[in-house]
């Protein structure tokens, strides 16, 4: 839903939601990552953490009252200016189809382009990432090509590999650990995204970029 | 140490919970009735981030290697030490080579669906992005980041000898000392969200009126309810945000989800509502196949609520210090 207006929700007391007006751009996201580490700062806040095109602002302690922390909220949106990330771009070796990728077949089906064409497509453009979330490690990213968009599977696949690349609509993304997931798998990657025991535990943040290589091409 | 005999699945190493890690994707886990863990660390006078047992399918039985003063909370279960049978909400002393054994869980008008082993020094795993709370997705926390086995040996901390419950002292339930029960259902408090008013009115009121089913679809995940059909005014499609324990989803069935202590850490789903942190608790004791109520409130009746759950805490913590002080001078 796009609003025209910023938006504050309730997340019951350990945080809020603050939604960015608009669709989303990569332009909406650099002012989200601009918020988010201005927010970071503040002392009521243990964490803002950026979706695509929102914020996440959990409490270390909920304050008594809301409308002075909603007041600084919407002025300190005012005042972000896009912040461009300096990021890394990782380059992610990916097998096409196969064994790998379960689903190319239908999104061959749903799009009418050959195994080659939607791995050429999908592993044109660079990437970036706008948010980390849904599992450890994992990114959301912007840019999809929309030739190759293709809906979510109606039945979810119940355990899904790490590793595993899809598409879900018009966004794709790069599953870091095995679960569950509702996305078409069209490839596979061997690139570990999440190990707790390094610091920064995760591979990729937001502002760094992906770009898929072809290995291979499964038929 | 103590060693795993039973082959209970889904036991997992839960402390209060991973806080911070968040925009790594890792969301918080943790014990999913976090007042009856907060309540053994309390009788074992054990620091509140120690971590304990979770125990959802029963029987569970472990043999403790060396003396250990233990405590035992949550859900109301059929529980012995060497075959003597012992009180729930207590705390007690395991002998070397002592046998704990808990049972079903007794059908009473609170049974609860989840019990904790605390010991004194807590269980002592590596702390893992500040927590000891075992994270499956992502293999994290707890005992190499996976449900314990038959077999598995867990270690104790160092016990603080400072604040302890003299052997046997028990606690009331948090389930009788702060009930929250409408129509003779458990309740949680739920304060409105982001999508709330995109529903239609008659789902809006169900929500607050109607019972709600837990079904065998729940776990540390997230409980998947079963009752009145709640529908949007127009369909919605939301962009990926972050989502903590407590949301209320509704999916396109129109049947909610709430988000526990092992849920992803966002979500696109539309969110009608959110579990107030300080009735958690009461969702992580209903049992599948039980059915819940939820209670509208707002801002200051939810901080209230918080409030109150940490005024008991100091309470049981000042009639445990009072009974130890009145053994002590006896």
């Amino acid at each position: 839903m796009m609003v025209k207006e910023p938006q504050i929700s309730l997340l019951g007391t350990r945080a809020l939601l603050f939604e960015a007006p608009g669709e989303t751009s990569l332009t909406t996201q650099w002012r989200i990552w601009s918020l988010a580490r201005e927010v970071d700062t503040w002392p009521e806040v243990s964490e803002a953490v950026p979706g695509v095109n929102n914020l996440l602002v959990s409490f270390s302690v909920p304050p008594r009252s809301l409308a002075p922390l909603e007041t600084r909220l919407h002025s300190a949106w005012d005042a972000a200016t896009p912040m461009i990330l300096q990021g890394r771009t990782i380059e992610l070796p990916v097998v096409y189809g196969g064994e790998g990728g379960p689903h190319m077949a239908d999104v061959v089906a749903h799009t009418g382009l050959c195994p080659h064409e939607i791995a050429e497509i999908h592993a044109s453009p660079l990437y970036p990432v706008y948010a980390i979330g849904s599992h450890p490690g994992y990114c959301y990213l912007g840019g999809m090509d929309a030739r190759i968009a293709t809906p979510r599977r109606k039945v979810p696949v119940l355990k899904l590999p790490g590793g595993a690349v899809s598409i879900g609509g018009s966004q794709t993304g790069v599953s870091a650990s095995a679960g569950p997931s509702g996305w078409n798998t069209i490839g596979t990657t061997s690139t570990t995204f999440f190990d707790a025991s390094r610091d920064p535990p995760v591979l990729l943040q937001p502002g760094d970029s992906i770009r898929f290589r072809i290995v291979e091409v499964v038929r | 140490m103590m060693e795993i005999l039973s082959k209970s699945a889904l036991t997992t190493i839960q402390d209060r919970g991973r806080f911070g890690a968040l925009k790594w994707g890792v969301g918080t886990a943790g014990a999913m009735d976090g007042l009856a863990l907060a309540c053994g660390n309390l009788l074992l006078g054990n620091s509140e981030d120690a971590a304990a047992i979770e125990i959802q399918v029963f029987p569970f039985e472990a043999r403790f290697d060396c003396e250990a003063e233990i405590a035992l909370t949550g859900a109301t279960c059929e529980a012995s030490i060497d075959g003597k049978v012992i009180l729930p909400w207590s705390s007690i002393q395991a002998k070397a080579g002592s046998v704990l054994r808990l049972g079903l869980t007794r059908s009473a008008r609170w049974r609860g669906s989840r019990a904790y082993v605390c010991v004194a020094g807590g269980i002592d795993v590596p702390i893992v992005l500040g927590s000891r709370s075992t994270q499956l997705r992502g293999a994290i926390g707890g005992l190499e980041g996976r449900a314990l086995q038959q077999g598995d040996r867990l270690p104790f901390g160092q016990p603080n000898g400072a604040r302890r419950a003299s052997d046997g002292t028990s606690i009331v339930p948090p389930s009788f000392a702060l009930p929250l029960i409408v129509d003779g259902l458990p309740a949680a408090r739920v304060l409105p969200a982001a999508e709330y008013h995109c529903f239609k009115p008659e789902s809006q009121s169900d929500l607050w009126l109607k019972p709600w089913k837990v079904t065998p679809q729940s776990d540390r995940y997230g409980y998947r309810l079963s009752g009145s059909v709640l529908e949007p005014v127009a369909p919605m499609e939301l962009r990926s945000h972050g989502i903590v324990p407590g949301v209320i989803q509704v999916p396109h069935g129109g049947q909610p989800i709430v988000q526990m202590c092992d849920a992803q850490p966002s979500g696109g789903y539309p969110k009608i509502g959110t579990v107030i942190e300080a009735d958690l608790w009461r969702l992580g004791q209903a049992p599948i196949g039980s059915s819940i109520r939820f209670i509208e409130t707002d801002w200051d009746g939810a901080l209230h609520a918080l409030d109150e759950v940490s005024r008991w805490l100091s309470e049981v913590a000042r009639c445990l210090d009072l009974a130890k002080a009145r053994k002590a001078s006896s």
